[in-house]
């Protein structure tokens, strides 16, 4: 993306081809050449990685005073009144060499190479390279392809050893295992013998590869580049929102790709991100709306689909006995529909976007908020208090990465078990399970604690101590739920801890649903409202557009399943959402499904779930309808339309809109578009929003969006960070503008006002494209006074639960590839799941007298399951660590919602 | 003829037969220069190694003293590392005094320590080198022993520690970056200069001194006897004494320590105290005077001194100081591919033009000599080491990081351009053989 030129104070001139160019201080040659116009021709150099100056394809002759040699554009950095000749003779013929180096051993095998027609190397070829090759010897001979990975193919014959792959896997993914092996003319990549190169981010290899040397199981032979049709979007498996590219031909998704934006992924992808493009055109895809036949789910037509489903919403006995459960997988459109659909046309509040397993709406939506990029300032120190980020959110996990190794981040992590990120964290602990809240107040203490506290050491706390009182630069958190087998309360209570230690502190929250963030801002939860307000402080704002608003605060999921399990919920609407999998108690879920009276599913796959509903509407699910997305961070992001949606599948909001025409209401909107000015109009958080706004924004738009007199209409080339701070502090500071709540809120509005000050003190000339700036600002006043967001509010610290001597604690944690759906209907990626096991701390399998491989029982006061033991230095004394949703073992079995935590007896199975 | 008595600097031990053990070294005022050097100042040492303008004796003849001199001051650690790992085609200089006089190696590396200032030094062998890494093993272990190395050195509160570390059999890795790549227990391949000029950011990114066993061995006696006596000896521009080592066709092979600058080709190569002259009734076809990488010289050259300018500006250079003689028997397509093949199995892979571009020359000159060459071929070699080191000039530019690419070129040029033909005489062989075989074109068939 160009950028506006550096000012001449700061730059450096340099005199490219005859021309005067500003360079940054410290920018490459290769890069400021092409800033000004000139592009160099490149192999090895790639702009998110280190550069090796190998390939010798950016040859250009550089004069420094003492006459023009030839210097690699890629690993120069600019200096004052250096002298650039990109076209000369002798840059030329260096060039022209390069390439019929890369060529004479090159197989040639365009015709059938998948890069063939978006190949580097062809490209470059075209454009810079020789006609004809002298060479008439034998090329080099490899077997080809070979598997490196279940994932990814590696010709060798086509590699042209730019070490592009093997930086990325060292230095960006942390995973070397590939590598350049044998020597000279010898040279290959390869992996170490019977190590598959198994890296959660082995996808961006076959993107940055510059030739067909590693290609994708999942795209191999499947399309040519001239036949793909390609869309920008937002990848939904994860609320990261890398931006990616989606490509199709004859009106199926064939991959993605990342696209590099600065904020969030800087073009990289998680494996299951990039392909799970598979579960889109699965054979299992619900492309025509089922009911219920006794024992079956039968096609039928819509009409009568959505006739029952209102029907049963029409019959329910009250507004409270209807229960709505899920809506991450759905656009902010379509989770807006609904929310309108179920709380201002229904009538009920009975309504949460999450199952069970993250954090009150409040928490996420009430604490200060971080961007990716403020978390990973450089200099800054990262609490980590959530799940295993590189399971959860890789790539997050890969900025959090580059941070540490390269920007002096400090990472303190207090995860329920060592996590993807333990190895680089300045401090790690693992309390006992229910007991993070304690640990952290001893972290943000004054002193240093004189016993042990949660289970750990008083030396190790103290040294975590006195390295958070040491840091400085900004305070940020990863908030979750690191182990669904523990409620929430420890988490939010260490939360409150920093908080009230740090003011300035701020969270970015680690729920990991697609767009889960999206659906809380549209009012999915209860006693919300879309915008991000309380039901109350709303009410006023949506009289106008919604038939009604819900009286009282409804039940979250837990207590919607609760109150199904007992027979109070006469209808319970899945919205995506697949309690039997992902509720953490199963045996709550399996008797709310079986105790709700009727059961409407709102899906794209059939799961456990759906196949006990009664109606099944089929969804147009990603890259099958166009709307907005919101990450983790509040960046509300573009998605599009690539293919027509399988069968009859309808868009989510299509279906609300339909259900409420068939209950009398009329949701009066017509496509996403609309439904997205209605946001901007009503939902406080999001006023001024609308398509253009958008899709003006290519890094997407932070909210809750500046009311215009926040600042003045400037932003500018303060980093992304900056400007998203200067977003959210000025949304804070006019939420307590008016009205102090708590002492908390009071003083995070004083900080963040000051953080917003700062940032737009450092905001220079003005940049239109400011994502989440103030241009994203309508330019009428509003009529009313915004309301107040909700904003968080401390509840009393909970205390740790009492030990009990006998038990072991549970923890149960995610990993990337489970046997959730998305993963499941992607053929190449559900073999990945790999499995469980009760992992525990090897002094207590001495203790139990139970060796590796040997299977014991797990006992709860649910119910017991039996699994092989293996043994973990990385889970604390006392506790058993799973992996939810895998293959054979049902930890959701063991696990009941009552408690703070999970115990259980460990017995050997005879 | 300037055959002088200048005194042995380097190789005074090399008569005894126990010269490797610590006895001998102390016996012979080994460990001297040490005691000396540790009531001076370090700048006091390193300015007597400067006023000594001891030129690195490892191939690019850069002043010792002045290198040291690049490291950023007040940036620490700091490192020295050894480069033995000698190993350019003719050279076995380093090999002797690490097998024959490794004491004296490892007072020039305390001494080199003590003047830059390293409280640790990285000594690294090459893999070949058995014998030598025995006794270098064997010496250091009796100099820890005897506390000149390690903590608290003869009782002084200073302290270096000296790390052994063997090659994997890398030519590559006798480049100070890929050197230093390979003690960081990476893949032996070189860094690019700059911004990883070692004296700024080397080892572990600290500014590091890469010295040859050869100009380290100089140390003990220019810090003994002065910087000015070693200077006093030698040419202007070539100060001391130097080792060469002499192989190929002539009678008595072998190194030997003269002094630098005022020596010629003629005296190392035809006096009976030093090679002997050319073996048999043979004729001087052609020599190399600095190791493999160097152009070739001939009979006209035979009257220059072994000095480093006064070689440079003929055309070659004195490099590792090997001489490698041909005599009239060689054959010199066969010489150019030997060479050639030697730089294409060690390209470490990295450059592209090095990596491809060498191993195309091996197999065009193999061709050649199989009898299937071509008129175009001459060309072509000649093309192909242009893209590698554009010009061909002296000394070589070069598309790669490190020269060792254009190393492959200088005996494309050299033979090509003395005895090229020999080069046609091959071609046109093949070519007569390949059109004297009648071809009867036949129409395909389409039946």
């Amino acid at each position: 993306m160009p950028e506006p030129e550096a000012p001449a104070a700061d730059g450096v001139v340099v005199e490219i081809n005859g021309r005067e160019v500003v360079a940054r201080k410290g920018e490459l040659l290769i890069d400021a050449a092409e800033r000004a116009g000139t592009y160099i021709p490149r192999f090895c150099y790639h702009e998110r990685m280190r550069p090796v100056g190998m390939c010798r394809m950016c040859l250009v002759e550089v004069d420094t005073g003492r006459g023009p040699a030839l210097q690699p554009s890629c690993m120069i950095e600019c200096s004052p009144g250096m002298k650039v000749d990109t076209e000369s003779e002798v840059t030329k013929k260096a060039q022209d060499g390069v390439l019929e180096f890369l060529l004479i051993n090159h197989p040639l095998d365009c015709p059938v190479c998948d890069k063939g027609g978006e190949c580097p190397l062809q490209d470059q070829t075209m454009a810079y390279g020789p006609g004809e090759s002298r060479f008439v010897e034998e090329k080099r001979h490899k077997e080809k392809p070979i598997p490196i990975s279940d994932l990814v193919l590696l010709d060798r014959e086509r590699c042209i050893l730019c070490d592009r792959c093997t930086r990325f896997a060292k230095e960006v993914a942390g995973d070397p295992l590939i590598h350049f092996i044998h020597r000279g003319n010898d040279t290959e990549v390869n992996t170490f013998p019977d190590e598959p190169f198994a890296s959660y981010f082995s996808g961006n290899t076959v993107q940055i590869c510059p030739v067909g040397a590693l290609t994708a199981s999942t795209y191999r032979f499947k399309a040519r580049p001239w036949d793909l049709e390609t869309t920008e979007s937002t990848c939904q498996q994860c609320s990261v929102g890398c931006r990616i590219s989606i490509d199709s031909s004859r009106d199926q998704v064939q991959r993605y790709a990342g696209v590099d934006i600065d904020p969030v992924n800087w073009g990289w992808l998680c494996d299951k991100g990039r392909f799970s493009h598979e579960s889109v055109t699965a054979e299992a895809r619900l492309g025509e709306p089922l009911v219920r036949q006794g024992d079956e789910l039968v096609p039928t037509r819509w009409a009568d689909a959505l006739g029952r489903a209102a029907d049963a919403l029409r019959g329910a006995s009250s507004p409270e006995a209807i229960g709505v459960i899920g809506g991450a997988r759905l656009t902010n459109e379509d989770a807006y529909a609904w929310a309108k659909l179920a709380k201002g046309v229904l009538g009920t509040d009975n309504v949460d976007a999450q199952l069970g397993d993250g954090l009150p709406a409040e928490v996420v939506l009430g604490l200060p908020r971080a961007t990716i990029d403020q978390v990973c300032e450089p200099g800054g120190t990262v609490v980590l208090l959530g799940p295993d980020v590189k399971e959860e959110l890789p790539v997050l996990f890969l900025r959090l990465r580059h941070a540490v190794v390269s920007d002096g981040v400090t990472l303190v992590e207090v995860s329920p078990r060592t996590t993807g990120l333990t190895g680089l964290a300045a401090a790690s602990l693992q309390p006992r399970p229910g007991e993070a809240g304690e640990l952290v107040r001893a972290l943000v203490a004054g002193s240093d604690a004189e016993r042990d506290v949660a289970g750990l050491p008083a030396e190790a706390v103290n040294a975590a101590r006195r390295l958070l009182a040491g840091s400085r630069g900004p305070l940020t958190v990863v908030l979750g739920r690191p182990s669904v087998a523990e409620s929430a309360t420890a988490v939010v209570d260490a939360a409150t801890a920093l908080l009230a230690a740090r003011p300035d502190t701020t969270f970015l929250p680690a729920l990991r649903r697609a767009n889960v963030h999206g659906a809380l801002d549209m009012g999915l939860a209860p006693g919300l409202l879309p915008g991000r307000v309380g039901l109350d402080e709303g009410r006023d704002c949506f009289a106008g557009s919604w038939p009604s608003v819900p009286a009282s605060r409804g039940l979250d999921t837990e207590g919607i399943l609760r109150a199904a399990a007992d027979g109070h919920i006469d209808v319970l609407v899945l919205l995506g959402a697949d309690p039997l999998a992902d509720f953490p108690d199963h045996d709550l879920a399996e008797r709310a499904l079986a105790g709700a009276r009727a059961v409407i599913a709102v899906e794209t796959l059939p799961n456990a779930s759906t196949r006990r509903a009664d109606v099944v509407l089929a969804a147009a699910g990603f890259a099958e309808k166009a709307g907005t997305t919101t990450n983790l961070e509040g960046r509300v992001s573009s998605l599009s339309q690539r293919v027509t949606p399988p069968g009859t599948a309808r868009a989510d909001w299509m279906l609300a809109a339909e259900l409420a025409a068939r209950l009398g209401a009329d949701l009066g909107v017509l496509d996403a578009e609309e439904i997205l000015a209605e946001i901007g109009r009503v939902a406080p958080s999001h006023l001024g929003l609308d398509l253009a706004v958008v899709a003006g924004s290519p890094d997407g738009v932070l909210v809750p969006l500046g009311q215009p007199e926040a600042g003045p209409s400037s932003s500018g080339d303060a980093p992304e960070g900056q400007r998203g701070a200067a977003a959210d502090a000025a949304a804070v500071r006019s939420d307590a503008a008016d009205d102090t709540t708590t002492e908390e809120a009071e003083a995070a509005a004083a900080a963040a006002a000051e953080g917003a000050a700062t940032a737009e003190a450092q905001a220079g000339a003005a940049d239109g494209a400011a994502a989440g700036g103030d241009d994203a600002v309508p330019d009428e006043p509003l009529s009313a006074p915004r309301p107040e967001l909700v904003a968080f509010v401390a509840g009393a610290p909970g205390s740790a639960p009492p030990l009990d001597a006998y038990a072991f604690r549970l923890v149960a944690t995610r990993k990337l590839y489970d046997q959730g759906t998305t993963v499941q209907a992607s053929a190449h990626l559900a073999g990945l799941a790999p499995g469980t096991a009760a992992r525990v701390h090897p002094a207590d399998a001495d203790r139990l007298g139970v060796s590796a491989g040997e299977r014991v029982v797990l006992r709860s006061a649910r119910m017991s399951i039996t699994v092989p033991v293996e043994l973990d230095p990385g889970v604390p004394r006392g506790a058993v660590a799973l992996v939810t949703n895998q293959r054979d073992v049902r930890v959701g079995d063991l696990i009941a919602v009552d408690g703070p935590v999970t115990e259980l007896r460990i017995e050997t199975a005879s | 003829m300037a055959i002088t008595d200048a005194p042995k600097i380097i190789t005074s031990r090399l008569g005894y037969d126990d010269s490797h053990t610590i006895n001998r070294y102390v016996a012979t005022g080994g460990y001297q220069a040490l005691r000396k050097a540790l009531t001076m100042s370090p700048a006091a040492v390193a300015e007597q190694v400067k006023a000594a303008s001891l030129l690195g004796r490892g191939g690019a003849g850069f002043p010792a003293g002045v290198k040291w001199g690049l490291a950023p001051a007040d940036v620490w650690p700091r490192y020295l590392v050894v480069n033995g790992d000698e190993s350019e085609p003719g050279t076995y200089k380093d090999r002797i005094l690490m097998e024959r006089d490794p004491h004296q190696l490892i007072e020039g590396v305390l001494l080199a320590c003590y003047a830059i200032g390293a409280g640790q030094a990285f000594l690294y062998v090459r893999g070949e080198m058995a014998l030598a890494q025995e006794r270098i093993a064997e010496a250091l272990n009796d100099a820890y022993q005897a506390g000149y190395v390690g903590k608290g050195i003869l009782g002084t509160d200073y302290s270096i520690d000296v790390v052994l570390t063997w090659g994997a059999g890398a030519y590559i890795v006798g480049e100070e970056t890929a050197l230093i790549e390979s003690l960081e227990g990476n893949r032996g391949m070189p860094r690019l200069k700059p911004p990883f000029f070692p004296a700024a950011k080397g080892l572990y990114m600290q500014p590091t001194i890469v010295n040859n066993v050869e100009t380290l061995s100089n140390l003990p006696w220019i810090v003994a006897n002065g910087g000015e006596a070693f200077a006093a000896l030698g040419a202007e521009g070539s100060k001391g004494t130097r080792m060469f080592a002499v192989s190929g066709h002539v009678r008595n092979p072998g190194v030997f320590e003269v002094e630098y600058g005022v020596t010629t080709f003629r005296d190392l190569i035809y006096a009976p105290v030093y090679a002997g002259g050319i073996r048999g009734d043979h004729q001087l076809k052609a020599f190399i005077p600095g190791g493999g990488s160097a152009p070739w010289f001939f009979e006209e050259h035979l009257d220059l001194p072994l000095e480093k300018v006064t070689v440079d500006k003929a055309g070659s250079m004195l490099g590792s100081g090997a001489i490698v003689v041909m005599d009239d028997t060689t054959d010199a397509v066969k010489a150019c591919l030997r060479l050639v093949r030697f730089y294409a199995r060690e390209s470490c892979g990295k450059c592209t033009p090095c990596r491809e571009g060498t191993t195309w020359l091996e197999r065009i000159l193999q061709r050649i000599l199989d009898g299937h060459g071509r008129p175009s071929d001459l060309e072509l070699l000649l093309d192909v080491s242009d893209n590698i080191s554009p010009g061909l000039t002296w000394p070589p530019k070069q598309t790669t990081i490190c020269p060792l690419g254009p190393s492959a070129t200088a005996p494309i040029a050299s033979a090509l351009g003395r005895f090229r033909d020999e080069f046609e005489a091959r071609i046109t062989v093949a070519e007569q053989a390949r059109t004297s075989v009648p071809v009867e074109l036949k129409a395909p068939s389409h039946a």
